[in-house]
């Protein structure tokens, strides 16, 4: 269908609540193109649906209306199988809350995607090298020192590159970021984004959320989501 | 992979999950505690009956017995597959002291070497446990008719289940009045004082562990029961053959060898004298045979299997409430599992092996536990009775001397299945409700 080098594309994308009686609509047709390569802040107010529709972008929530494409293909068409290969190896999510499994350790927590869908004989055997890539993750973002910590020992910054180290363990299309920097303050938060600006200019494709326009600066693109709609 | 690393970390860093293990581990330890003692009963109950009966019985329930008891005999003992053979006169009788007091005892005439080698007889004896054809023999004055009587009769149990015995056998008589019947079944003497009394002299007592037999039994030799309960005569009668097969013989097979036979002897036998007493006489196993009594005990081991057949319900319930709240704890984590691919079958895996460690974790410390206490369940009993009084069985009243603690594998491999089984199913809701979730779901009920 898309010649054109989309990775993800959403179209006409509605999504709403049910709220007792009433039906909260959120999402009321929303397209939009991510591009290999781009790096996209999505900015709005509060409640305006920014984690809603990064959710369903990356296959962890589905809209009731609308399509959203995966390199020309229909997600909802995927099985469930599929579904999960592609939010293992194709997208990468951070979260505002970062996310961490309290029970592993930071290198553990990094490596955890590329462990999903190995046996005990094909962890065995890729064990190594997937340790030396989480380990190089880990130095790439300043936390060497902390890989055999726990994420309660951790501050805010730390833990979320953490996170975003797990997000790109396995070298995914697309790097989908909801809110990275809302919890930290704004040093720290600026150090994450210069993570990200290095990553895009590496080749890294991402998309963000964020509701400060000053961090949406940083991005190449801005779009704008208001009273359900991309508004540019 | 992971599944096994967040397994064993989600057992080791939850405390709720001690909990669990506890749970699990109480259960199987008071299954395993109540189960071998319960099995223990029963087969040690089995054992003494099997024992006091030997493995086969032709016998008739009529008072009158059965005549060619000796011609029946002789065909046994030339079968390769007979060990020995021991005809027994059984009746009721009065046994009166020399004060006039009396009681109603269940007389059985026996051959004491023969009985012995067939039955456990001679190991139930006191003084001559080692030479049983000395049975009859009292101490004091071999030449006197002696009588074994049953322990009960002589002595009391004490609160430990020991009887007392003098170093020596005291002299002791009574009169053993029975009533001779005809073969038609009528009281042979009638008009010329109806019964038979004689004399005995108490030469041994003996302690089968069954308390009805050990309380109402005296025996005496085969000649004299069977003259006193009019059995001998022209066509000699008796009342039953204990039979024990060679080593190796199966009892069912040995038992429709001895019934076959029965049948050949009863045709050949069609229209003799009194043909009509054989056609009463059955032939049983040691099981059958004594089938009432075992089905009491046994009705008593399937009431306590039910009782803790509910403590199995309890326990299902108690782990399916850790892990639900476990599950509850870790919705999150769900999330996050799921956000980055993993399916719903590995999340629920990873629980169902989460349970899998609880279970076998709890199972290994409750066996252990368990076969730890009944090693050491007789002394505890003994010491609680020295301190406090307490006691689980009156020996006074129960005839067991020792509880059964035998450790038994094949309960215990029962027990520890169904405990893992039981976890299992406990954990299989909450994991599969929990991995029914939308990652988004879960994600964000933790953020509010
Ligand atoms: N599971 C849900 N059930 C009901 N309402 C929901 C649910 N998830 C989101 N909403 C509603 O949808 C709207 C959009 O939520 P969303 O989280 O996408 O907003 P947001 O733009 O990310 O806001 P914020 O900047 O605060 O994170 C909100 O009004 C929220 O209350
Ligand atoms: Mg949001």
């Amino acid at each position: 269908m898309s010649k054109d080098n989309f990775i993800l594309k959403a179209e006409g994308i509605c999504k709403s609540y049910r709220m007792g009686q009433a039906e909260v609509q959120v999402l009321k047709g929303v397209d939009l193109a991510v591009k290999e390569g781009d790096f996209i802040a999505v900015i709005g107010a509060s409640g305006s649906g920014k984690s809603t529709l990064l959710h369903i972008l990356g296959a962890l929530d589905t809209p009731d209306t609308g399509i959203v494409r995966f390199d020309g293909r229909d997600l909802s068409r995927q099985s469930a199988r599929g579904l999960n290969r592609f939010r293992n190896k194709m997208v990468g999510f951070v979260f505002q809350f970062y996310h961490l499994l309290d029970e592993l350790n930071v290198l553990e927590n990094v490596f955890l995607p590329a462990m999903a869908d190995k046996s005990v004989i094909g962890w065995l055997v890729s064990r190594r090298r997937v340790k030396n890539r989480a380990a190089d993750l880990l130095a790439q973002l300043g936390l060497s020192e902390r890989a055999n910590h726990k994420p309660y020992q951790l501050s805010g910054g730390e833990r979320q590159r953490v996170a975003i180290g797990r997000a790109l363990m396995n070298e995914p299309r697309v790097l989908l970021a909801d809110e990275p920097t809302g919890n930290l303050d704004s040093e720290t938060g600026n150090g994450i984004l210069k993570i990200f600006e290095e990553l895009n200019k590496a080749g890294q494709t991402i998309m963000m959320v964020t509701h400060d326009e000053r961090i949406a600066r940083k991005a190449k693109r801005i779009i704008t989501l208001a009273d359900g709609k991309i508004s540019d | 992979m992971y599944k096994i690393i967040l397994a064993f970390r989600y057992l080791l860093r939850r405390r709720i999950t001690y909990l669990a293990v506890l749970a699990v581990a109480l259960c199987v330890f008071a299954v395993v505690v109540v189960m071998t003692v319960m099995t223990g009963l029963l087969r040690d109950f089995k054992a003494i009956n099997h024992s006091w009966v030997g493995d086969c019985v032709v016998s008739t329930d009529t008072l009158v017995g059965f005549p060619y008891y000796r011609e029946f005999v002789k065909i046994l003992e030339e079968r390769d597959f007979v060990g020995s053979v021991s005809p027994v006169i059984r009746s009721y009788g009065i046994l009166t002291e020399p004060s006039g007091w009396n009681t109603s005892v269940e007389v059985m005439g026996i051959d004491p070497v023969k009985h012995s080698r067939t039955t456990g007889f001679a190991k139930t004896l006191y003084y001559h446990k080692d030479w049983p054809a000395d049975a009859f023999k009292p101490d004091y004055d071999a030449n006197l008719p002696g009588c074994v009587l049953g322990i009960d009769k002589v002595s009391a149990r004490d609160q430990r289940g020991k009887y007392s015995h003098y170093s020596s056998i005291p002299r002791y008589s009574f009169t053993i009045t029975c009533f001779p019947l005809t073969a038609g079944g009528a009281l042979a003497k009638a008009g010329l004082g109806l019964v038979n009394t004689r004399r005995f002299y108490y030469s041994d007592d003996s302690h089968s562990g069954l308390a009805k037999v050990d309380g109402a039994f005296i025996y005496l030799p085969f000649a004299d029961a069977q003259a006193l309960c009019g059995m001998n005569g022209p066509s000699p009668r008796a009342s039953a053959i204990h039979i024990k097969f060679k080593a190796g013989v199966n009892l069912q097979t040995g038992r429709n060898r001895v019934a076959k036979l029965w049948e050949d002897f009863l045709t050949g036998r069609g229209g003799g004298k009194q043909a009509n007493l054989l056609s009463k006489v059955r032939v049983e196993t040691w099981k059958d045979y004594r089938r009432e009594v075992i089905a009491a005990v046994e009705k008593e081991q399937i009431m306590m299997m039910a009782a803790f057949g509910m403590i199995g319900i309890i326990t299902v319930f108690i782990v399916f409430v850790v892990f639900y709240m476990v599950v509850s704890h870790k919705s999150k984590d769900i999330g996050i599992l799921k956000s980055i691919g993993i399916s719903n079958r590995d999340v629920i895996e990873l629980f169902l092996g989460f349970a899998f460690l609880v279970a076998v974790c709890g199972s290994a410390i409750g066996t252990a536990g368990g076969v730890l206490f009944l090693e050491k369940i007789n002394r505890i009993e003994s010491w609680l009775y020295d301190h406090y009084g307490f006691q689980l069985w009156n020996r006074a009243i129960y005839a067991i001397d020792e509880i059964p603690n035998k450790i038994q594998f094949d309960i215990i491999a029962v027990i520890i299945v169904s405990a893992i089984a039981v976890c299992l199913v406990g954990a299989l809701i909450p994991a599969w409700q929990a991995a029914r979730l939308k990652p988004v779901e879960t994600l964000q009920v933790n953020q509010l």
